[in-house]
């Protein structure tokens, strides 16, 4: 099964979209509670930083009966240094962004603590893209 | 303790949704910052905040937290409403404080997260 979200930057009222969508997916899948929540909060940190910090984007996700990938595509600023990026309590957030209760610089290490698997790339002045792998299994009970 | 039994505790007026009466809270977490939510692997809780945005909602709705507690009165929009009775999270605006709120919920049992 695959499908593709579109993300307005900088429209707070639709951030979450696409991990609500992804969430009902995967109940309805049936997949075991515990690794559908820890997917669903990494596609809602990556949402949260493309309508903070980029132009636009898509996500694009792929399930089958192992493993579900999310790859999160947005034109923007790009990151200069994802290192620098990854570290907890680095952030370059608006305002606006802190006022809607993020922007604390946690969002990319909390997506790398509920991934299997996380790769960023990017191209400053054009934008990034994260990948993401979970392996699933059913709830067994 | 049940949602309706916490709410009773802080003058709270539940506004909508889910199974108020049978709901069971273990914990509760104060926060206005959504990315410190978002890091909490705790079930049965409550989310006490000040931030009266959908963010709120959405972020509870990833964190399977069934129950938003709003203090000081914030004014609750219609989105935020509708955003929660569609992901079946119970709202209750009370009219104390984060801390005043906070210390009922501990005082009557309620367990903290750190």
């Amino acid at each position: 099964m695959q499908f593709r979200h579109k993300i307005a930057g900088g429209d707070f009222s639709k951030a979450g979209n696409a991990a609500s969508s992804v969430k009902k997916v995967l109940n309805q899948l049936n997949v075991d509670h515990s690794i559908a929540k820890r997917i669903v909060i990494a596609l809602y940190e990556g949402e949260v930083n493309v309508v903070a910090h980029a132009y636009s984007g898509v996500v694009d996700v792929q399930i089958d009966e192992k493993q579900i990938k999310i790859i999160i595509t947005d034109k923007g600023p790009g990151i200069a240094d994802i290192e620098q990026a990854m570290k907890e309590g680095f952030s370059t957030a608006s305002q606006q962004v802190r006022e809607m209760g993020f922007g604390a610089g946690m969002g990319l290490a909390n997506m790398q603590k509920n991934s299997d698997f996380m790769n960023i790339s990017s191209v400053p002045g054009e934008g990034t893209v994260v990948e993401l792998i979970n392996n699933v299994r059913p709830y067994e009970g | 303790m049940t949602i309706q039994e916490i709410s009773n505790l802080i003058e709270g007026k539940v506004l909508c949704c889910g199974d108020v009466p049978d709901v069971k809270i273990d914990y509760a977490f104060s926060s206005d910052l959504m990315s410190d939510v978002l890091t909490l692997q705790q079930e049965h809780m409550v989310l006490i905040t000040g931030l009266a945005n959908l963010q709120a909602i959405r972020t509870s709705e990833m964190s399977d937290i069934s129950c938003v507690i709003f203090a000081r009165d914030k004014k609750i929009g219609e989105d935020i409403l509708s955003l929660a009775m569609e992901n079946n999270i119970t709202l209750i605006e009370s009219p104390h404080s984060v801390f005043h709120i906070s210390g009922e919920l501990y005082k009557a049992g309620i367990k903290s997260i750190y």
